[in-house]
């Protein structure tokens, strides 16, 4: 059996090892926020946190992940309590059908907890891997820059003069 | 116009009492299934199919208000400008109410939610089912007080009266006062009385979107719930050989394997223990497949030597009048819809009725192809429409319904979750077709288009359900279904003709349809249907002229335009771009323009763009988009901006990078790395939408304007940078510098 931390709780995960995270996170755990896209690594709808890092969910399998710390969107805030990058995205209307935001979000995340000075060129880089059919991609920029000012800590902007 | 308008806008005001909609359903079949026959009762929008008032709009003692409609979610936004539309002339506070959408069994039937017609169709209905609920209201409270209606004023779904006293739409509503037909006018409320109408309200799906709610069909989890996946012949036509069922089925997990025919599907307790049941099984099929696809290399020639039905859609003046030449063939691939999140449904068979959780944009024509394909009463079906992945047209939500029918069909009592995996759904997508334009014009010496000559070859748009024979699992069961029989949509919105019959003014004009009985490969209904394609030939030749005879494509495009609305779209997104003002940052900087009227009905829509295109490359960069739009009364600001940027974005998309390929068996794009999409390096600098509000005006379909504008935008901003006309879709960058070079 595989133990994981996810959103911050430890979960003993049943499925067997070669089962990808996101069937776990899906189908054991309830939690819906990943998504299937393509079980292939190329459009980005899986991804989630693991470890600091964006993963694709679909592709990993959970007996790589033992012991090892994984956050979905649901670990970013909640529709009550909406973390600073889901408030973003409600305040920029950054989604058409929705189905690739959770995972543009937590690779926005990512980097942005690595980065808090992330430049919009950097922005655009790292979402690379991300594809949106609904071309949403202007708003979905725009959502990650005002995650990101509303993120960094004041003393920061005050020491890069912002 | 050239062209016969079909439908009227009617905009009649005496105070309050206005009345703007527009006459349906006098033409030929339309996109939405709905129409085809005279109006029944003389009412807007889908009140004159489904004329009661509480078919649309029930208010419970509490004075809450629930609003139905037939139309679906489609990531559209429709959800809200519906609220919007309700709340605005119920004079409820948007909390207050809620909306059910499409479901067979508690909803109208509003046809297909496609071609842009939900808010002429739904829209109009539900605003002046609300406008008249209000004022039955009104009335009833007016006759408990015993003074005149006229002296009562509503708001917050109070009725107040002159003396302080006060009625709450929950005392008010009593049986049956809402179960009447809708009268033919309505108070509706003016324009300059909104205060929720033609405001940015956030839609109300996005929270739990961006929360990790349950928001799509993918996510519903019934208690009991299994999991299936189907196993899909690898071409058209293929035949199960043999197969290896019984080893499947020992594996661990697995709960059923279901063969019937060439349809194979696998049912297990664990999603993932599916999935492995699936490749396994699929792993030990045989399969007998023929060669029957045509060359893809030459697709243009191969679509021009099948048999077609031909119609002069239109003709004036006399063919051939002498001037500057311009002629080309232009062509687009097959290309497919592309949803992030490949199909799914749940279904669940339980004492002998089947319930389906769908994201079709048709409950009702699904309901009964499935219950035709399953040979059960249709009222034994109930199909209710759940988000899915954002569609743009058919893909294959209905097929994956059909699947997780016959799978819980074999459970009964469990329901049975079915999601496609990314191969199926781009292998087994209803395309939108592959199609050819062959345009000649000429522009006379006094600088007017002379003459000009469109024909267009295209198959069938619209193989929705319907037949049984247009689900994939229908055609593949033993005993299979016959094979839909190909629809060709009729002008005025026609099809593979869509917007093929220019807008602008030409003394000499003849546009001819080839419809193409035959289907390739499969295809259907996808964002504008031909008019992409039609309007990016028109709009290129259009430019091509103005180059030839040294006129400005913007003062070209206006000198042939009588339509008052089109000109002033062409001039607001020129005036915005700064058109007349443009300078080339660099010699590898190109500007284009391109407009169309969607349908040549509905919205109006310009757009210009500027590009970067090194010749060494042949890479475009798309820096700078600006569009102007009329969409006659906006509901939701927000929401038509959000519709529009995503259509150009989509356009851009498909006219740089999208080609569905095959050989002569198999379809070989069958994931995103085969089938390239537009990606974040590719993303535009800057999009800007500029929107021409009418208020009081009908409203008029925008979500699938942008589609045609853009994409020729582009080519003539490729045309512009480096002095190549393109003509063959994708415009990839070896394509590019290939034109170049020539």
């Amino acid at each position: 059996m595989t133990t994981l931390i996810v959103n911050g709780e430890s979960r003993s995960i049943a499925a067997s090892p070669d089962t990808p995270l996101l069937y776990v996170l899906r189908d054991e755990l309830g939690l819906c926020a990943a998504k299937f896209g393509c079980g292939l690594g190329q459009c980005g709808a899986c991804t989630v946190i693991v470890d600091g890092k964006a993963v694709f969910s679909c592709v990993t399998p959970v007996m790589v992940l033992e012991g090892r710390t994984v956050t979905t969107l649901e670990g970013i805030g909640s529709r009550d309590a909406p973390g600073p990058m889901q408030r973003a995205f409600i305040a920029e209307q950054a989604a058409q059908c929705g189905y690739c935001i959770p995972g543009m979000m937590m690779r926005a995340q990512a980097l942005l907890n690595r980065d808090p000075q992330a430049t919009d060129e950097s922005i655009r880089a790292e979402l690379q891997p991300h594809l949106c059919r609904c071309g949403t991609h202007m708003r979905i920029l725009r959502a990650i820059r005002r995650a990101a000012d509303e993120m960094r800590p004041k003393t920061v902007e005050a020491r890069t003069g912002r | 116009m050239m062209q016969a308008v079909s439908r009227r806008s009617v905009l009649a005001g005496a105070g309050a009492l206005i009345v703007a909609f527009r006459l349906s359903g006098t033409h030929a079949q339309t996109e939405t299934g709905t129409g085809g026959s005279p109006s029944k009762h003389g009412l807007p929008g889908s009140l004159d199919d489904t004329p009661r008032i509480d078919a649309w709009i029930r208010i419970d003692a509490s004075g809450a208000a629930t609003i139905l409609t037939g139309k679906a979610e489609l990531g559209q936004g429709l959800k809200t400008a519906l609220l919007q539309v309700a709340a605005e002339e119920l004079k409820l506070p948007l909390e207050r109410l809620s909306l059910v959408t499409a479901d067979t069994a508690r909803t109208p039937n509003e046809g297909y939610t496609a071609a842009s017609h939900s808010m002429q169709d739904s829209g109009t209905a539900i605003r002046n089912a609300a406008a008249q609920a209000r004022e039955l209201l009104r009335d009833e409270a007016a006759r408990r007080l015993a003074v005149p209606s006229t002296s009562l004023q509503v708001r917050d779904g109070e009725v107040f009266g002159a003396d302080g006293k006060r009625l709450g739409y929950g005392e008010l509503v009593r049986d049956q006062l809402l179960s009447v037909d809708a009268g033919q006018t309505s108070r509706l409320t003016l324009p300059a009385d909104f205060t929720v109408m033609s405001r940015p309200v956030p839609r109300v799906d996005i929270p739990a979107k961006v929360t990790g709610g349950a928001a799509y069909v993918h996510d519903l989890r019934p208690e009991g719930m299994l999991h299936g996946r189907v196993v899909r012949p690898p071409s058209y036509g293929a035949t199960l050989r043999d197969c290896d069922v019984a080893r499947v089925e020992r594996m661990a997990g697995i709960v059923k394997v279901v063969q019937d025919g060439n349809f194979l599907g696998v049912i297990a307790e664990r999603e993932w223990a599916a999935v492995q049941g699936m490749r396994t099984l699929a792993a030990t099929t045989n399969w007998i497949e023929r060669e029957a696809l045509p060359d893809e290399a030459d697709l243009p020639a191969a679509l021009m030597n099948l048999p077609s039905r031909d119609t002069t859609i239109h003709g004036t003046g006399n063919p051939g009048a002498p001037g500057i030449l311009v002629e080309g063939t232009f062509s687009r691939p097959y290309l497919t819809h592309g949803s992030i999140g490949p199909s799914c449904a749940l279904a669940q068979l339980e004492e002998g009725k089947l319930t389906l959780w769908t994201h079709t944009q048709g409950v009702f024509f699904l309901r009964d192809a499935i219950a035709g394909m399953l040979r059960m009463p249709a009222e034994n079906v109930r199909c209710v429409h759940a988000e899915g992945a954002g569609c743009y047209g058919h893909n294959g939500a209905d097929d994956v319904a059909a699947d997780a029918a016959i799978l819980a069909v074999a459970v009964p009592g469990r329901p049975v979750r079915v999601q496609l995996m990314r191969e199926q759904e781009h292998a087994w997508d209803p395309f939108g077709p592959g199609m050819v334009v062959k345009l000649k014009a000429t522009v006379g010496a006094d600088g007017a288009i002379a003459d000009w000559h469109h024909e267009v070859w295209s198959q069938s748009h619209m193989m929705r359900p319907g037949p049984p024979g247009t689900l994939i699992a229908a055609r593949l069961k033993s005993a299979p279904f016959p094979p839909a029989p190909p629809v060709a949509l009729a002008q005025p919105e026609g099809g593979g003709d869509r917007n093929a019959i220019p807008l602008y003014a030409i003394a000499n004009c003849k546009v001819v349809s080839h419809f193409l009985p035959d289907m390739p490969l499969r295809g259907s209904s996808m964002r504008s249907l031909g008019g992409y394609l039609n309007v990016l030939s028109i709009e290129s030749v259009l430019d091509e002229l103005a180059a030839r005879s040294a006129q400005d494509p913007v003062t070209f495009r206006l000198r042939h335009t009588e339509d008052p609305r089109a000109c002033e779209i062409i001039e607001t997104a020129a005036s915005r771009f700064g058109w007349t003002t443009r300078v080339k940052r660099s010699e590898s900087t190109g500007f284009g323009f391109g407009f169309a009227r969607y349908k040549n009905l509905e919205a109006w829509c310009a757009v210009a763009v500027e590009i970067d295109l090194p010749r060494q490359s042949g890479i475009v960069r798309v820096r700078r988009v600006v569009a102007a739009v009329d969409t006659g009364q906006v509901v939701n600001p927000d929401g038509v901006r959000n519709q529009i940027e995503g259509g150009i974005l989509q356009s851009i998309s498909w006219t740089l990078f999208e080609r569905v390929t095959f050989d002569r068996t198999r379809v070989t794009s069958v994931d995103w790395s085969a089938y390239p999409i537009m990606r974040f390096d590719s993303v535009p600098e800057s999009v800007e939408v500029h929107l021409i509000d009418r208020p009081g005006d009908a409203f008029y379909g925008v979500a699938e304007a942008a589609q045609g504008p853009a994409a020729a935008a582009i080519a003539n901003a490729i045309r512009d940078a480096t002095g190549a006309r393109m003509h063959e879709l994708p415009f990839t960058a070896a394509r590019i510098k290939r034109a170049i070079a020539a």
